[in-house]
This record gives C-alpha cells, sequence and structure tokens, in this order.
C-alpha cells in the first residue's frame, strides 16, 4: 500500500466534500487511482482530465510512489 | 517584467503597466478580460474563479516564456484574478510592451489564448435562475468553446 496526498479543485472538491486527503492505495497509476476516485465520488463524466504529481503535469500511466501528491485536473476555464 | 500571477484582490493596470515600459519599445498592448452578464443563454450573477496555484503559476510562467521566445518583444505580464468576481471585473489582464505593434498584438493574443486552454483556473457561474455551474466541467460540458 502507498500512501498518496489528493488534493481537488472545483466541481471534483465539490464532490469530495474535502479539499485535500491522506489516501492508503494499492492502485499504481493515477489512471486507476482516479477510477476508484471516480466511484467513491460519483465525479461527473468530463472530456479532458488531466493529472498532475507533485505540481507537475504527469502521464495518467505514470508509477505512483509513496508520499506523492496527486491533483486531478477537470477541463479548466480561465481568463 | 515578464511574470504570470495570480491574484485574490484587485489591482490597477495603470500601476502594472509602467514596469513594462520599456525605451526601446514603441508598441504596447494590452487585452483585459471582464465579467460578462450572460454565457451560453444563462444570465450571470457574479462568478467564482479557483486556481491550483502552484501549477497555475508554473504553467503561466512557461506561457510567458514562450511568448518571449517566439516574438520579438521586450516584456509580458499577465495578471490573473482568483475568489469571487462581480460583472464587469477585471478578471485577467495580459499586457505586452515591443519595438512595434505587430509582435505586441501577435504575443498578447497568444498569452490569452494559450492561458485560457492550459493554466489550471476554473470558473464557477452563479445565475440568476439560482443555479450555478463550473464551467467546461458540468451543463457546459457538451458544448465547451474557446470564447
Amino acid at each position: 500500500m502507498k500512501r498518496i496526498s489528493v488534493e481537488y479543485f472545483a466541481i471534483l472538491r465539490e464532490r469530495a466534500g474535502r479539499d485535500r486527503e491522506m489516501l492508503e492505495t494499492s492502485t499504481s497509476t493515477p489512471a486507476d487511482l482516479f477510477a476508484e476516485l471516480q466511484s467513491r465520488y460519483d465525479f461527473p463524466v468530463m472530456t479532458s482530465v488531466k493529472v498532475a504529481i507533485n505540481d507537475e503535469f504527469a502521464d495518467w500511466q505514470h508509477k505512483l510512489q509513496d508520499g506523492d501528491t496527486v491533483v486531478f485536473i477537470p477541463p479548466v476555464a480561465g481568463g | 517584467m515578464n511574470e504570470f500571477r495570480v491574484q485574490a484582490t484587485a489591482f490597477n493596470p495603470e500601476k502594472e503597466k509602467l514596469c513594462l515600459m520599456d525605451p526601446s519599445c514603441g508598441g504596447f498592448v494590452t487585452f483585459e478580460g471582464w465579467v460578462r452578464n450572460r454565457n451560453d443563454g444563462q444570465q450571470v450573477l457574479s462568478l467564482e474563479y479557483q486556481a491550483y496555484e502552484a501549477l497555475a503559476l508554473k504553467e503561466g510562467n512557461r506561457i510567458i516564456g514562450e511568448a518571449l521566445t517566439r516574438f520579438p518583444i521586450a516584456n509580458a505580464l499577465c495578471i490573473h484574478r482568483v475568489g469571487r468576481l462581480e460583472i464587469g471585473d477585471l478578471a485577467v489582464w495580459v499586457a505586452v510592451s515591443a519595438g512595434h505593434r505587430d509582435e505586441a498584438f501577435k504575443a498578447c493574443r497568444y498569452v490569452i489564448d494559450e492561458i485560457k486552454h492550459r493554466v489550471p483556473i476554473w470558473k464557477k457561474e452563479y445565475y440568476a435562475s439560482g443555479d450555478s455551474g463550473w464551467v467546461n466541467c458540468e451543463a457546459c460540458a457538451s458544448h465547451a468553446h474557446d470564447h
């Protein structure tokens, strides 16, 4: 099991009901972790979600390490 | 001055402009994004911007760096507001100074277009109907667009 810190923004923050949490997970990639959280929190279906690990954009198949901070990035709408 | 920043408080573009002044520059272009009272047929009462600040600053500053590499400009600055904003408020400001106008216009356009597409900032609209929603994430997801 790995300890992963997850931070939530925008619609994901509202659905999760929290800004962040520390998770114990057996998932090995952000893709698997997102799928796990999607079923737990009823995240909406969105067209282009991205992921950041330790404050940098990352690949969905990147191997998670114990202590990583993960942020899922729903479609942005700045400007 | 070459920077992207986010801030929760209002700012004065006339003051910010001073740090882009340069004796080598003959052109200065700005873009102001204002909070509009309608979107997708709904009457909007107010907005909330939320940023993933650590990554927003990295990505925003990468975009400023790209503008400086791609176009022969002297300075580029972009300030994006976060938090609750009202109709007519200045939400985002891009300013570019350059030797000549053409590159200043092009770089300014480049910065605002890339910011909108790449920087992790989200917008929640509060409607007259009492509804609210995160733009591009909820009801609007099926017709996301770039204006």
